[in-house]
Formats: structure tokens, sequence, C-alpha cells
């Protein structure tokens, strides 16, 4: 039995980063808004300091929809797919907001423009072979004011480098010039990320606390942070921690514009004979409901907004919503986010506790920020050393050959060394081509009978260049720090990953993209598109800011052109 | 349900000492002391989910994965077996099969290859079947489901978990994984001294669910 409810102004599908933004700027313009989400709602209760449950059993979340599809992956059409047993991403009010690490970078300006720049400095034939890259149809300086206006309304700490073209050296030199310092200080330092910043000041680079979404001091009548060493894949038991859930969607509740519907799994998104979106079906304990819309954004994390668009096929849509450029699906990539370095010191760290957001950063080897006349890649990586740990995870670092992996040699060796090891994050530029792609699999379903999402992506040689590039970077930092050993991680697959975009990119031309400039679909005037999936470059830092800020600008755009996209 | 609150009120904060880990079971306590009621009640506690000769196997498997030595107690002290007996029954149900055709591949790979049950050879000779668990070389002719690395992975992996998680699950007894990493404990708040190189803070030996913060797993 299907129920059709009232017709609301919009209804955003997914209350995580994306569209738990996207509600607040709509319900304080009056539009009637309607957020389904397929989890339910957690509180600080629910974030208890356990490393099993966190880190082991994978995070305490109410509704396990995306650990039911999970993508399945495989580096090239002749090779078969192999799937991982879990989701790098959670459902519940505030998506993974509530467990991500929370650092809140904006790209740098290089970012939107790596084919023109690229091609303006090296020629163009430095371009990778079979890359799909193109200029965003935006810049930065569009998306500035958007950054500023997600920074100062979630709250974002940090230090700024470059205020409309001052620079700090204390803050990020490298970045974009902005219309103002952060709301915050950044997050303190702690003695391992002070050795580090000295170690790398040794070597002439140029160290910098980084930005977290995340309290400094007390915020919009919030706690700082606690540095209690939980929050790395578990939520803020302080609420400290400024994801959705505790931030714009309360915020947007409070206008009374605002309907937050839990336990919603999405099913479709109908269209009228004028090809216009008209409505998003859900489910609810078996029960089928169809909520009508005069606008719909799509919210859900990159692999749900292709599989929603691709499963929603219509008369005149034949091969998926928005699809008959057959671009949906098209310039994927996950972000060259592993490949991390590992260092073993001779003296003891005391890094047991604080965060991943709680760091020290290098950009100096970022994007465009050194001559790549002499290299053979493009783009760069940010190096990025926290203080983070836990015992489990610490009884499992890698024993740098001095021990084996178990017995009593183990454990002599685990006592002296295990608060002795640190482990840097690097994330570097990483590029669409031709060949990497999301489709539907034609095997594997999930409880309901949908096929999943399929991955067909690899890394290609300015990837793996780049990774050698920093790794021999990030090495030098940690030996410049008084490490006596390194490990080198390879830099793995595009499989499942927490930082994934293309697939719904953002571009001028219908013919190789789909959405426009402002975040809408190029042949569904009224169905807008939110999260990484319209972003078609990656940078070298985490997607979060980015991807809400230009989730308030889409959001901005509806309000400011309602009549006309809507009516 | 009574909550701890509750109970304490009733009871009276000296008596309560006694009267909550006996009365309530599950309920978890503040002090060391009681602690040790618990963890005692712990050891003596039924098999949840393996067989009195799975959980011997078990047992003298992990004390050479993380043994009792000069450098303190191991695996068994801590209730590894305990955790993972609970975790068979509960989040890991999935993996009980994989238990019970590994343990009984592991018991005939060591009589075929070196004559004995394994909980009657010597410790060099466990170690020498485990290599060869670890390894893979075990994997044929003793039937083991897929690899035999695979299982000894899956062991190790909740050796670990219930030497080193929290104690709410029935391992790290007496916080024994704790202090053999030197972790300085579970804080909710932790302050710019407490970050210092070279000087850790202070331990402390609580479990996530001391107090009534947070809600239970």
């Amino acid at each position: 039995m299907t129920q059709t409810l009232k017709t609301a102004d919009v209804v955003i599908v997914g209350l995580g980063a994306a569209g738990g933004i996207a509600a607040l700027p709509l319900a304080e313009a009056g539009l009637d808004v309607v957020g389904l989400e397929a989890g339910t709602r957690l509180t600080r209760r629910d974030f208890a300091p356990d490393e099993i449950r966190n880190n082991v059993r994978n995070w305490p979340q109410a509704v396990q929809k995306a650990n039911h599809e999970v993508p399945t992956h495989r580096p090239n059409p002749d090779t078969p797919t192999t799937r991982a047993a879990s989701h790098p991403m959670m459902n519940g009010v505030g998506g993974t907001t509530l467990h991500y690490w929370a650092q809140s970078w904006r790209l740098n300006p290089w970012d939107f423009r790596v084919a023109s720049e690229t091609t303006r400095r090296y020629g163009r034939s430095r371009l990778p072979a079979g890359t799909t890259v193109e200029d965003w149809p935006l810049g930065y300086d569009e998306l500035e004011p958007y950054y500023d206006t997600v920074e100062w309304e979630t709250g974002v700490a940090g230090r700024a480098g470059n205020v409309r073209g001052t620079l700090d050296p204390l803050g990020n030199v490298f970045e974009g010039p902005r219309q103002r310092d952060y709301p915050m200080p950044p997050l303190r330092g702690t003695g391992f990320t002070d050795l580090m910043a000295a170690a790398a000041r040794s070597l002439g680079w140029k160290p910098f606390a980084g930005p977290a979404q995340i309290n400094s001091r007390t915020f919009q009548d919030r706690s700082p942070c606690m540095y209690h060493g939980f929050c790395n894949r578990g939520g803020c038991h302080v609420d400290a921690k400024n994801g959705t859930a505790v931030t714009t969607i309360p915020r947007a509740e409070k206008t009374g514009r605002f309907t937050v519907v839990t336990r919603a799994h999405v099913t479709a998104i109908d269209v009228d004979q004028r090809g216009r979106v008209s409505a998003v079906r859900y489910v609810t304990d078996g029960t089928e409901f169809v909520q009508p819309a005069q606008a719909v954004l799509l919210a859900a994390y990159t692999y749900e907004n292709v599989r929603l668009l691709l499963l929603s096929k219509s008369r005149g849509f034949p091969n998926g919503l928005s699809n008959n450029h057959g671009q949906v699906g098209r310039h994927y990539l996950s972000h060259a986010q592993e490949g991390r370095v590992t260092a073993l010191f001779p003296f003891d760290l005391n890094t047991w506790y604080g965060l991943p957001a709680q760091g020290t950063a290098v950009d100096d080897f970022a994007d465009d920020n050194f001559d790549h006349g002499g290299h053979d890649f493009i783009g760069g990586g940010n190096l990025w050393v926290y203080s983070d740990r836990r015992p489990i995870g610490a009884a499992n670092m890698p024993t740098f050959g001095r021990a084996p992996s178990w017995g009593s040699a183990w454990k002599a060796f685990i006592r002296e060394n295990a608060d002795r090891v640190n482990v840097s994050y690097l994330q570097k530029t990483t590029l669409p081509y031709e060949g990497n792609y999301l489709d539907l699999d034609p095997h594997v379903k999930d409880p309901l009978g949908f096929p999943v999402i399929r991955i067909t992506a690899d890394y290609r040689d300015n990837e793996r260049r780049l990774n050698d590039f920093i790794q021999d970077r990030m090495e030098r930092w940690y030996r410049a720090a008084g490490a006596v050993a390194v490990i080198r991680s390879p830099l793995g697959t595009m499989g499942p990953s927490t930082h994934t975009y293309g697939g719904t990119r953002m571009g001028e031309t219908a013919e190789t993209n789909v959405v426009n400039r402002w975040g809408f679909s190029h042949e569904v005037p009224n169905l807008g598109v939110l999260g990484g999936s319209v972003m078609g470059t990656s940078g070298a830092r985490n997607p979060t800011l980015t991807i809400q800020a230009l989730a308030w600008r889409t959001a901005d755009h509806l309000v400011k052109n309602w009549k006309t996209i809507a009516e | 349900m009574i909550s701890r609150r509750d109970l304490l009120k009733a009871a009276g904060a000296a008596a309560a000492g006694a009267a909550v880990p006996a009365r309530t079971g599950a309920e978890v306590s503040t002090t060391a002391e009681r602690h040790d009621l618990r963890h005692e009640a712990a050891t003596r506690a039924p098999l949840e989910s393996l067989t009195a000769e799975e959980a011997e196997l078990l047992t003298a498997i992990v004390a050479r994965l993380i043994p009792a030595d000069a450098n303190g107690p191991g695996a068994v002290e801590a209730g590894a077996v305990t955790y993972i007996d609970r975790a068979l029954a509960g989040p890991l149900v999935a993996s009980r099969e994989s238990y019970r055709r590994g343990l009984a591949a592991l018991e005939r790979y060591a009589i075929q290859s070196r004559g004995a049950p394994f909980r009657s050879m010597t410790a060099v000779d466990q170690d020498s079947v485990l290599i060869d668990v670890e390894a893979g070389s075990a994997t044929q002719s003793a039937g083991f489901d897929g690899s035999s690395a695979t299982f000894f992975s899956m062991v190790r992996a909740h050796t670990w978990q219930g030497t080193f998680g929290d104690p709410y699950y029935g391992g790290n007894r007496g916080y024994i994984g704790w202090d053999l990493v030197g972790y300085p404990g579970v804080r909710t708040a932790v302050t710019p001294d407490d970050q210092r190189l070279g000087q850790l803070p202070p331990r402390v030996r609580r479990s996530a669910y001391d107090g009534d913060s947070f809600n239970k797993a």
C-alpha cells in the first residue's frame, strides 16, 4: 500500500554533510523543506570512548543501509570484482559528519583550473594521457563567499594564511585569499605536533595547524573540544564537532519549515510528463511513501547519488534520470589518500590522546605550489601528521622488521614501542580518466533487490609518481624529527572510499557533465545534486568544506530563482 | 530496569561496592576492587558459544600468541577467550562456524604433523604449529576452510581485541592489555599537559561504560 504525502517545496535526499547544510538556507528563506534520511538521530550518549564499538565493530549506527549496499570494485573491465565487508560512510541524521575527522579545508585556487593552469604553465602535453579533467565552471573567487559562510555558520577552527592578500606565515600561505580569518583559533598543538613543526621549519618548509570543523573554544553555546581521542570514527561526546546534526539541521528545524524524516529508505525519483522531477519514493518498515516536491536536491553519498539516478528510469529518461547524455557515473575518482608513511621513533611520543584534526600540515608540495618543470607528474600532496592512537590500534602497529607479529618477542617489542610510532596522512591530487566510472553491478543486489554500484577505476601513472614524490618528502620530514625507521604503504586501489568525486560532475556543457554551474541538472531543471559527486577534481585535501560551500550555493541559487526553477 | 544510580542511593556508598556487581551482573562499577570481583565472576562464567573442548584449545593457542612471561601476564590472563566466546554469541556470530572448523583443523594438523594434540605439546612445538598455520602451509592436509592463514589472522585479530579492548566486552581483565602497551587510560577530557612530549599523564583505569555517561553497546 503506497501512501502519497502532501507536496513539499523542496525534498532533500540525505541529511549528511551536504543535505544537512542546504536545509538551513532553504528553510530560512521560508520554503517548506522535507529531509529524507535513512538513518536515525544519535546523541552524545551514543558516543562512548570505546575503540571496539567505533573502530572494530563499525560504529553504533542504528540503521545499516549503506552497509547493505557496499559497491563492488574492479580496477578495469578485464578483472573480476571484489567487495569490501563494510561501507566507508554511515547512515544517521548528520551522516558521516558525525564520525568524520572534521578537517575542513578550502581547495586551492589551482584545483578549480587544473586543465588551463597546467596548459598555461607547462604546456598541454603535461595533462596526463586519458584524463577527462576540465576546469570547474566556477573559480575559487566565486566559491569564497560560501566557504566563508560555512566556516562561520558551522564553526571552523583554524589560522588564516592569506586574508585579502596579506600573508601570515603561521597560517597556510599557499591558500587562496580569504575575506577574513576563521571564527575560532586552531586546535591546540601537542608536544609531538610541535616537534614535527620544528622539524619542518628546519627543512625550510612552512608548517601550520590545519583547519577543523571542531570547537577550539566555546562556539554557538557548544563546548570546546576535550581532545579525548575517540572521534576518529566516533561522534563527539560534548557536541564540539560541528557536523550538521548539531549545527545547521537543528537551526533549520527551529524555523518550523524543515521536517526531518528518519528511517526513510529512498528508492526512486519520479518525473512528470514534462520531464520534471515530481516526487521522491521511499520505504519505511515495508510501507512505501510518495513525497511530492516542487524541487528535489539529491544529497546522498557519491555512490548513492549515482545509483538513485541510474535506478530512476522513465520514458523520458530510459537510461536513468538526467542521463540522456550518458554522463551519470562518468569522471569518477576516489582520492589518493592511502600510500601513508609510518615512522618509528626512539622515544615516546605521547600521542595516546587527541584527534586526527589536531595536527600539523605542510603544503609546500601540494597542488601547484612548487615548480613541476622537472617532474613527471602534475599536482601535489598535503602532508599531515597528528596525535591520535588507541590501544587495539597501537597493539597492531607494524614491527619494522624488528620483531615477529606475535609471541614473547612481539610482546617485548610492543611494550617498548607502542607509543613510538606515528602514521602520516598524505592526500594527493587525483584526476578523472576515461575508463574510470560507476555503473550498476549486473550481479550483486541490495536486500530490496536493487543492484549496487560497481566501481571500475584505477590509479594511473600520474597518481603513482606523485605518491612516490610525496612519500619521499614525508620520509625526509620524519627523519628530520628523529625517526629511526619508516614504512611506506602502497597507494591502494580506487575501491570504496570516504573521499569520492564525480559521477554527476558539474560543468558548463551537458555533453561532458551532469549538473550545471549551480548544481542543477542540465536535463532536469528542478533537480539539484549535492556532494562530492559534482566535483571534477580532488585537490590535495579533505572535500567536506567544499561540498558544504557548494551545497549552500546551490540552495541559495534555488531560493533566488525559485519561480524559474520550481514553478 | 534499575539504574546504577538508584542502586547506589538505596544501598549507600559503602555497601554498593559489593552489592552492585553481585546484584546486577552486567552493571559496571568504578573502583579497582569492584573490577576484581567482576573479573572473578567472568572467569567462572559459563561459556556462551564455544564448547569446553574448543575453549581449552583456543586458550592454549592465545597463550602462545600473547604469552605470560617476564613482561607480564598475557592474553589468557586478560580474558581474551571470554571476549571471543561472548562475541561469537553476538556481533561475531558469523564467525562461529569458522572457529568450529578452524579449531578442529588445527588440532588435526597438530596430530598429523607433530604426532600429538596441540595442548600436550611443548611451547616450542606449539609455536612451530602456529607458524605453519599463520603461513598457510597447514591448509591442505588438515582441511582448513580456505587458507589456514585466514583462520590464524582471524584468531589473532580477535585475541588482540579481547586483550586490548574495553573490559566491558569481557577481555582486558585487570587492564592487562592497557598496562602492556602503556595506555594512560580512558579520559573524557584531556589537558594540554596530558599531551606533552616526554611525560605521560597518570594512568586511569576505567571502562567507557563506568558511570552513567553513555548508552551501552
